[in-house]
């Protein structure tokens, strides 16, 4: 697992409680790790700390797998 | 008229974070008292409280008993207190799982005096240093003062009234006659009714102190900083945690074969009219509440065993006893009046209700619990026993609770043992 990937998915558990192993690249926010609209804009808030980079709500709106949100923040990283 | 009982228990406290545990610390004459530990108390006037203990702790409470990781995450202790003690009392009357028909007719009435102001505190604080951008999207849903009702309801699939009392120190003891009322009119046949409070951060201890309702001169003795009645008293200690009973339907628990603790039988409210802190120097208020609590109950005051006081270790103390003198007689009928705050501090919201139950374990097993730090009785106190020291055997058939709050409000309720 990247770097990336890695402290991604320790946010995912973090914040959502959900088991490390269920943290999967191709896994749902909503569908799979129980999160709800708002989970997933706390998420968001919390990658942009951790990454420093920023995610406008146009692009929040389009992450709805762990893999999109870490290939967004490997795209956009500094 | 439907009868409504009282068929479930829970607690979290600073003595103890269920039902036996923190009834047995108090009837031991244990204090929850200590330095604050959850925030650096430099420049605070007050350094003591009665806070929950930590999960390590001999009677610490363990969130995650009951209230998941991301709830805990997004919302404020007092909701967290009260989810479990909502829970508690749910297991405890066997209903923690029940039909659809059944959740259909349970609703949940658990207020809070203050909601969450911790949150408030530290969000303010995200807001100023670093931008509205970085509020939480949990701030509001997660201080909100019915979101304790809002969260039950949700974990438990409770679909009847829906519903938060808040009035100051009241409220508990509002939440549980108002419930009683919902149940009596035919709203539910089962409601969850309680307070929760969880106040200890250095913006709610900065303002009570401000407000000179706390002590201030104890912070090197805590255990002996609440000592309602007695000559040194100079102000209540700040306690934590949440009260919740479940109250039922008579019949309704009787045909499911139920526990019954207690029957809700007289409730009493009133306003001041007076004063935004301080009660009516008569305490007209309090008189008033007790009085009508009395009468919807067809009770006579000698019918009272045990009065479970505000008494919050304030110049208000002996108002209250004023009072309750005048409604009760000078020896106040042969009643034991104590102030559990005296072992685990005020408990603002949460202390009508957590006081309730006190008053129902006291039915239930025939003894009283102390008033600490009793040691020098003040004036008006002679001839009235306050069950100094130490718990007292004794018969109680039917007992009386007060709670009185910031903006003059008042509640009385009382209990007797079910036939």
């Amino acid at each position: 697992m990247s770097d990336t990937a890695d402290r991604v998915q320790k946010i995912v558990v973090e914040h959502l409680g959900v088991e490390s192993d269920k943290v999967t690249q191709d896994a749902s926010f909503i569908d799979d790790l129980g999160a709800d609209s708002l989970d997933i804009v706390e998420l968001v808030m919390a990658f942009e700390e951790e990454f420093g980079v920023e995610i406008p709500d146009d692009a929040a709106e389009k992450i709805s797998t762990v893999g999109d949100a870490t290939r967004y923040i490997e795209e956009h990283k500094g | 008229m439907r009868r409504v009982v009282v068929t479930g228990l829970g607690l979290v406290t600073p003595l103890g974070a269920d039902v036996e545990t923190a009834w047995s610390n108090l009837l031991a004459g244990k204090s929850g008292a200590g330095q604050i530990t959850r925030f650096d108390t430099e420049g605070q006037k007050c350094k003591i409280a009665c806070e929950v203990k930590p999960k390590d702790h001999e009677y610490g409470f363990d969130p995650d008993k009951r209230v998941d990781h991301k709830v805990q995450r997004q919302v404020d202790p007092f909701i967290v207190y009260g989810i479990d003690a909502a829970g508690q009392a749910l297991e405890d009357a066997g209903l923690d799982d029940m039909p659809e028909e059944m959740r259909m007719r349970t609703g949940a009435s658990i207020g809070s005096g203050i909601g969450g102001l911790p949150g408030i505190e530290s969000e303010s604080i995200v807001l100023k240093e670093r931008g509205a951008s970085r509020v939480s999207p949990h701030f509001v849903h997660g201080r909100l003062i019915n979101l304790i009702s809002g969260q039950v309801s949700i974990k438990y699939g409770l679909m009847g009234p829906n519903h938060a009392v808040v009035t100051a120190c009241s409220t508990g003891a509002h939440s549980i006659g108002d419930a009683a009322r919902m149940i009596r009119d035919d709203d539910a046949d089962i409601m969850l009714a309680g307070g929760a409070e969880s106040t200890v951060n250095p913006l709610g201890v900065a303002g009570f102190a401000q407000a000179r309702a706390l002590n201030t001169s104890y912070n090197d003795r805590p255990e002996q900083a609440s000592r309602p009645y007695d000559k040194d008293r100079e102000g209540f200690v700040m306690g934590e945690g949440a009260g919740v009973v479940v109250l039922e339907e008579y019949e309704h628990a009787k045909a499911r074969g139920a526990k019954i603790y207690a029957e809700v039988v007289g409730y009493g409210l009133s306003g001041d009219a007076y004063h935004v802190t301080a009660p009516h120097p008569e305490g007209k208020g309090a008189e008033l509440a007790m009085r009508m609590a009395l009468k919807k109950a067809g009770m006579e005051p000698g019918d009272i065993d045990y009065i479970n006081a505000h008494g919050t270790s304030t110049m208000a103390d002996t108002i209250e006893l004023a009072a309750a003198k005048r409604v009760f007689g000078d020896d106040l009928g042969g009643a034991s009046m104590s102030s559990t705050k005296s072992a685990i501090g005020h408990l603002l919201g949460g202390a009508g209700a957590v006081e309730s139950i006190f008053c129902i374990l006291a039915l239930r097993d025939q003894i009283v619990p102390p008033t600490l730090n009793l040691d020098n009785p003040d004036e008006g106190t002679e001839g009235v026993d306050l069950v100094p020291h130490e718990a007292k055997k004794r018969q109680v058939d039917a007992v009386l609770n007060n709670s009185f709050g910031f903006g003059g409000t008042n509640a009385s309720l009382i209990m007797k043992r079910a036939e």
